[in-house]
């Protein structure tokens, strides 16, 4: 029943928060809590399933196409146990960093429901309720971003509720003529009956149905307007949050179909995908560079970063599949700290513009060189995490002969250094800056996050071996799904 | 019984994307509305439509005989129905927060983050 936990806790946490709806101090003590729970839940499931195997849960113990499956394998289990890092560090930063109000009208409840949600969408097994899991999130996305009601709050959710419903509405469309067309929706099933289809033209159309409807949620190349529109407005610790986990989601689910599902022409769909991660990525950092508030600046990075994250996907190989696991936890843990050291500015000199900050290497050197770490992770710089991931992903590139997307992706790091050399010359180096310093509290509960992370990073990068290899083993699986296949359809359940 | 609810679902989908296309936000509420539903009964129609044959188990025999209409589209699309309902009233609450807030309805005038 392991498989079930990282389901049930955050939804007892959120119950349990919700219970204490007027106490605000037993609530931010649920809320870490849960959010431990979950970690200790996933690294749990994550040896387990390393140990033993792929794990399925069959829901009611109905057999495998009728019922709802849970399918914890490798691929799943890492991203959970992503999730419960990011979880346990957004929920500590959000004692210091969530306001009173924010709290009052239910902050903690929500934030475990986004994480029910996000979990659920890994665990599936089954794409109508990978639908509702993704419906869950989104809801509880949409009360975090536009909680506390300020304008640009309100204009940011309008343009992500927006765009995020469509992409339910084009992915529910999709399920059901994939459900006209196979008879089922169980992802294993699917794969059985997709791979005899009478009808590969059809099911290659519903392969890309399905990659614009995963593209627009994961901010892929011509869909990703809404997110630097909508990212940079809600308090940092939910930008944060949206920032390292949601569009995982979307990357996460858009690997899990082109590698199980949609593989019958891999030589269409998947140069599609290989394209397009171009594009996102040059568009991505491009955008970047043309910002000056430190928080947009991140958010359109996140956009280049999901380009390197389905370049892997695109390459189709073992290596490249690997690269793309390795790329995806090391962009969460870092994209997440990086949105936290732009709330601790914040609380330092009261603003994001970039133009009327300065000298917070001087003020605050400790801060200045936790943001370095994931600054120049993301960039791709040698001892730290992101550079492994990028040379992984390269060499996987070289391997299958694809120069250009190599070199655009080299190109597209170097701008990013460039972008985030232009964060620390501005923000952190240049002198002055002095504007109304709105005070701390709580120091702790913001740098103890962020060094975590940071931390996090370096033993990526410097003892990454082991992750790697499990990287590898799960790519393993992802590319000869016999395995999972077997285990959700014939195997019982436990 | 599928030709006319294909022109339906198609002429349901251009009603919604026309109206999201508009700049009141309200139209663009309306828009999505009409847009879920027709996603749903896309569903409905591509699961194959049989008319007159409901999925029970006529009495003395163990299981179904053939030509009967598939259960489980539907209860898709029940589920998808709540979660479109429970989406449209948060958004109607957005919406209405947005119009305070902002004072006009004009997704023109809701530009001041896009700099």
């Amino acid at each position: 029943m392991l498989p079930i936990l990282p389901l049930v806790i955050p939804l007892v946490t959120a119950v349990a928060c919700l219970m204490a709806w007027g106490r605000r101090s037993v609530q931010r003590g649920l809320g870490v809590a849960g959010a431990a729970a979950l970690l200790g839940a996933a690294i749990v499931l994550l040896r387990t399933v390393s140990r033993a195997g792929i794990l399925v849960v069959q829901v009611g113990s109905w057999p495998a196409p009728f019922g709802i499956t849970l399918v914890a394998d490798l691929f799943s289990t890492i991203m959970v146990t992503v999730t419960g890092v990011i979880a346990l560090a957004v929920a500590v930063y959000s004692l210091a960093a969530v306001d009173a109000r924010r709290e009052a009208f239910g902050y903690y409840p929500l934030l475990h429901l986004l994480l029910l949600g996000v979990c659920g969408a890994f665990l599936t097994g089954d794409l109508f309720n990978l639908y509702v899991w993704f419906e869950v999130m989104l809801i509880a996305s949409f009360v975090l971003l536009a909680l506390g009601g300020e304008r640009p709050q309100l204009e940011g959710a309008i343009k992500y509720v927006t765009l995020n419903l469509m992409s339910s509405a084009l992915f529910l469309a999709a399920v059901g003529v994939l459900y006209g067309t196979a008879g089922t929706l169980n992802m294993a099933d699917l794969a059985v009956k997709l791979r005899t289809s009478a009808a590969p033209g059809l099911v290659t159309t519903l392969g890309v149905l399905f990659l614009v409807a995963f593209g627009v949620k994961a901010a892929i190349f011509p869909l990703f307007f809404w997110l630097p529109a909508a990212y940079h407005t809600p308090p940092v610790a939910v930008s944060a949050l949206f920032a390292g986990l949601l569009t995982k989601v979307g990357v996460y689910v858009m690997i899990r179909v082109f590698t199980l599902l949609f593989v019958q022409d891999v030589g269409y769909t998947h140069r599609i995908i290989l394209v397009v991660s171009g594009l996102t990525m040059v568009t991505g950092v491009l955008g970047a560079v043309a910002q000056n508030e430190l928080r947009r600046v991140l958010s359109f990075h996140i956009i280049s970063q999901i380009g390197y994250m389905i370049l892997g996907l695109g390459l189709f190989t073992r290596p490249a599949l690997a690269g793309s696991i390795f790329y995806i936890v090391h962009h969460i843990v870092v994209k997440t700290n990086l949105f936290l050291v732009s709330g601790a500015v914040h609380q330092l000199r009261g603003t994001f513009e970039l133009k009327l900050l300065g000298g917070l290497y001087r003020e605050a050197p400790a801060l200045s060189i936790l943001f370095l770490i994931p600054a120049l992770s993301l960039a791709g710089m040698p001892p730290l995490s992101g550079f492994f991931a990028k040379l992984a992903l390269a060499r996987a590139g070289l391997d299958r002969g694809e120069y250009v997307i190599v070199a655009t992706a080299l190109g597209v790091g170097l701008l990013t250094l460039f972008s985030m050399t232009k964060i620390w010359a501005e923000a952190f180096w240049k002198p002055g800056g002095a504007t109304g310093a709105t005070g701390s509290g709580g120091e702790a509960w913001i740098v103890g996050p962020i060094t975590a992370l940071a931390l996090i990073t370096v033993i990526l990068g410097l003892a990454g071996q082991p992750f790697f290899a499990l990287a590898g083993r799960a790519a393993d699986q992802l590319l000869d799904p016999s395995a999972y296949i077997r285990a959700v359809l014939v195997e019982p359940s436990q | 019984m599928e030709t006319p609810l294909g022109l339906v679902i198609g002429g349901l989908y251009a009603v919604g994307l026309y109206l999201m296309l508009r700049r009141s936000i309200v139209k663009l509420l309306i828009g999505l509305a009409v847009l879920t539903n027709a996603a749903n009964l896309l569903i409905f129609t591509a699961a194959g439509v049989t008319r007159g044959r409901p999925p029970l188990v006529p009495p003395g025999q163990a299981q179904l005989s053939s030509p009967y209409a598939d259960p489980l589209p539907q209860a898709m699309i029940l589920t998808a129905i709540v979660i479109g309902f429970g989406v449209l009233a948060f958004a109607v609450v957005l919406v209405h927060r947005v119009v305070q807030v902002v004072r006009s309805d004009d997704l023109d005038s809701m530009k001041t983050t896009d700099t």
